[in-house]
């Protein structure tokens, strides 16, 4: 879908816009180019860190059957999986792909505020791609020390990717730091400072305010993982001994001496756990956003909404430690994280629960982002509730490094944001292409992900409770594991593999619509919100033509009683609709 | 990590307490004409300014971080604190004076007096390429005298806080050789005032970060 969304501009471009093709798709600066380089990249690298999945899940669906797989490149796979999944594909396209696309669009502005700080961003986060990348095929290839990199191991000999995999892996990880960092002040100053004439704070949709607030903890995360990743470097190069602790390695005494392996722990779950947020928030926004259009109803409840998402973020700076139980700390410790913890499900209850009371009596339509939608709602509730048990020690301590937890995480922080993915790539793919998917292909493609995703996961919380570690190779023969967890490994295997092929309906379909799709109008689901209202479809650079909108109202303005319509865009002034809500309570 | 804590914690409630405020009273499902005359632009600043406040906040978080982790590893039974040289004392001072010399360019940038411009900016970039250059010496001066990196964390520390503080201020020096070439080759001060301005702001960043640096290495 990389460039086709602005391809129908070629005959009629306006003075100023961009004049060659490599100002216009390649060094463009205009958000929504941008916004799909971003997307584009990450998709295609989350498509890498799926074909890894499907290949670990191999061995272990079918232990010893597949020579290509070793104990050394099954960690590799495992440990760039891991890293992949989380920042190079769901941090970089909530932020950089649905950021870049929504914020200017919603809010009525006419791009980012510095469009050339916005190119280099998708420019640098491509070499930080190439780099990780590069890891697989330098002596040694990629580090296989798990996406936490925890030292001493991740540095230590024994370990896939000592020599340069893990340098590597840092250096990318460090570049996409500086990407994501300029990409986060646009954000965050387009927010505060380019919205159109009446787009108040609170008239902004939920979609912006989840980027805004997962934006605003990336720029104060991020930096926990870039300095830890420079000390790890440093011990890695130059024989500092941050992280380090005197030790033998290969049989042999290593200079190192005195370091602490919990300081780098500490170091990264600091950004790991708002990072978990970082990627939920914008969920959190953009699903909020798809149930309200497609149900037909307001959101319920829009200032608790917007309030959890601050109450959230800030929280989310004080629970890292809750994944650092195992580690060895001060008991009273544990127990202020575990309390943090759990107040942290407060707000995050609250969202779950106005999104169900969203659906309630609303006009629903069953499309495609709908669907996902829905789902979502499933898979979070789902993996939050298994979260409720992590977070307190007690459970924690026996279900730790198992199953449990791999089952935990994927279903909160890796189904549920990649189905709002769908659903928000679903929704706004008319007003990229201007032109429709095709309904049928998208609800196969639902239902197989979500019964797959599911009967990839729910076993995985099985197994876990019987112990079975993670990130092993092979089980070899052991007592603990009945016969039925092996079988069930099987299972879990076939699923993911179904899974995994499943998405290639979701790319034909997003690859054939472009031409065969239906011509889907400016506003196909009749939604309220300003980038339905581009005088263009898909925007052209600039957005709104000659006069910028101006916004009169929320964007939750659905089935307004005594409205004629049951949609009433932003930019509809008071006087031409009089009716309203109060409180609820209708005039 | 209690000294990140307090670091972030106030800047998120900061965040959060101004986000509070504006939305605190807003009844948006309300259709109000008071909102619609509302400009879209949330603080009665330049853009730029607004990136930099942000930009001040991710360097906040950076330095805090890497003092939390200083404090953290400083508990090690293998710390030998080093002897500073006292080069760093002079280096400071180059740092305060060029501090100083920049506020005062700012200063005469904001009254449009061109002619303190020209001289007031060279010599602010001046005395921080003095101070960088002062603090490479400063790095010889303790390798000569055996403090090498690998030997003790806190020699780690020390070259890697300095290091940091280094880079940061030949990002600014980037920015500043920007408006100097404009100045020198007839640029007028409003196309420059507001880039002075902002370097300004920075340099104070950079050297109240300095100090706190400066201080803590110092002290332990």
């Amino acid at each position: 879908m990389a460039y086709v969304s602005i391809a129908d501009r070629d005959h009629e471009i306006e003075h100023h816009d961009p004049q060659t093709f490599i100002t216009k798709y390649v060094y463009s600066q205009d958000h929504k180019v941008i916004a799909i380089q971003y997307g584009g990249l990450a998709i295609l690298i989350g498509l890498v860190g799926m074909i890894l999945s499907s290949i670990f899940r191999l061995q272990l669906g079918f232990p010893d059957t597949f020579a290509f797989i070793n104990p050394e490149n099954y960690l590799q796979f495992v440990s760039t999986h891991g890293m992949i999944m989380v920042i190079y594909l769901l941090t970089a396209l909530f932020l950089g792909g649905f950021g870049n696309y929504l914020i200017p669009l919603q809010l009525g502005s006419r791009d980012m505020v510095f469009p050339f700080m916005n190119m280099l961003s998708v420019w640098v986060y491509a070499l930080s791609v190439l780099i990780l990348i590069a890891s697989f095929f330098v002596p040694g290839g990629a580090t296989g020390a798990g996406w936490t990199l925890y030292p001493p191991q991740a540095i230590s000999p024994g370990t896939p990717g000592v020599d340069m995999g893990i340098i590597l892996m840092l250096v990318s990880l460090a570049v996409f730091i500086v990407a994501f960092t300029m990409g986060g002040l646009n954000y965050v100053t387009t927010v505060l400072q380019a919205r159109c004439r009446g787009m108040t704070l609170m008239r902004m949709p939920l979609s912006v305010w989840g980027i805004f607030m997962a934006t605003i903890l990336g720029l104060l995360a991020f930096p926990a993982l870039l300095v830890s990743a420079i000390m790890m470097l440093l011990d890695k190069t130059i024989g500092t001994s941050f992280f380090m602790p005197a030790m033998m390695a290969a049989g042999e005494v290593t200079d190192y001496g005195g370091g602490s392996p919990v300081l780098f722990q500490h170091l990264f779950w600091f950004f790991g756990h708002p990072e978990v947020y970082i990627v939920a928030l914008p969920a959190f926004g953009i699903v909020s956003d798809l149930l309200s259009v497609h149900a037909r109803k307001n959101i319920f409840g829009y200032r608790m909404m917007v309030w959890a998402i601050l109450a959230i973020g800030g929280l989310s700076f004080i629970v890292w430690a809750h994944h650092m139980y195992v580690s060895g700390m001060n008991p009273y410790f544990g127990f202020f994280f575990a309390t943090t913890t759990l107040i942290i499900a407060v707000p995050t209850a609250l969202k779950v629960y106005n999104w169900v009371l969203t659906l309630w009596q609303g006009n629903i339509h069953l499309r495609t982002p709908m669907l996902f939608a829905i789902g979502f709602i499933f898979t979070f509730t789902h993996g939050g509730l298994t979260g409720l048990f992590l977070g307190n020690v007690t459970i924690d301590l026996p279900l730790s490094d198992t199953y449990f937890v791999v089952a935990h995480f994927h279903m909160v922080m890796g189904v549920s944001p990649v189905l709002v993915v769908f659903g928000a790539i679903y929704h706004w793919y008319p007003k990229m292409t201007g032109r429709m998917y095709n309904e049928t292909l998208g609800k196969w493609h639902f239902w197989l992900t979500f019964l797959g995703t599911y009967s990839l996961y729910l076993p995985m919380h099985y197994i876990g409770f019987l112990g079975v570690p993670r990130r092993y190779f092979a089980m070899g023969n052991t007592d603990f594991m009945p016969d039925s967890a092996i079988t069930l490994n099987t299972s879990m295997t076939i699923s993911a593999l179904i899974i995994a092929a499943t998405q290639s309906i979701f790319l034909y379909n997003i690859i054939v619509s472009l031409k065969k799709g239906k011509p889907a109008g400016g506003n196909p689901w009749k939604a309220t919100s300003l980038e339905w209202m581009t005088p263009d479809t898909p925007p052209k650079h600039g957005n709104w033509g000659h006069e910028l909108p101006v916004v009169h109202r929320w964007a939750y303005d659905y089935a307004v009683p005594g409205a004629a319509e049951d949609y009433t865009p932003q930019t509809v002034p008071a006087s031409e609709v009089p009716v309203g809500r109060d409180h609820g309570v209708d005039h | 990590m209690y000294i990140t804590l307090i670091f972030l914690g106030v800047i998120m409630a900061t965040i959060i307490g101004w986000l509070l405020r504006q939305t605190l009273n807003s009844q948006p499902w309300v259709s109000e004409a008071a909102d619609d005359a509302v400009s879209g632009t949330s603080m009665d600043t330049s853009t730029k300014a607004v990136a930099l406040m942000t930009f001040l906040a991710v360097a906040t978080s950076v330095f805090g971080l890497f003092i939390s982790a200083y404090t953290i590893r400083m508990e090690g039974p293998d710390w030998r604190p080093l002897a500073e040289p006292t080069l760093l004392w002079a280096n400071s001072a180059m740092l305060v004076l060029a501090s100083i010399v920049y506020h005062w360019t700012r200063n005469a940038a904001v009254k449009g007096n061109m002619e303190q411009v020209k001289p007031g900016l060279t010599v602010a970039g001046a005395l921080t390429i003095l101070f960088l250059l002062g603090q490479i010496v400063a790095w010889r001066q303790l390798i000569a005298a055996g403090y090498y990196v690998g030997l003790n964390p806190a020699n780690a520390f020390f070259y890697l806080l300095t290091a940091v503080h280094g880079l940061h201020m030949l990002g600014g020096l980037w920015v500043w050789a920007k408006s100097t070439i404009n100045v020198w080759t007839g640029a007028d001060s409003d196309s420059v005032r507001l880039s002075i301005e902002l370097c300004t702001v920075y340099w104070h960043f950079l050297l109240l970060v300095w100090v706190v640096l400066f201080g803590m290495l110092l002290s332990t």
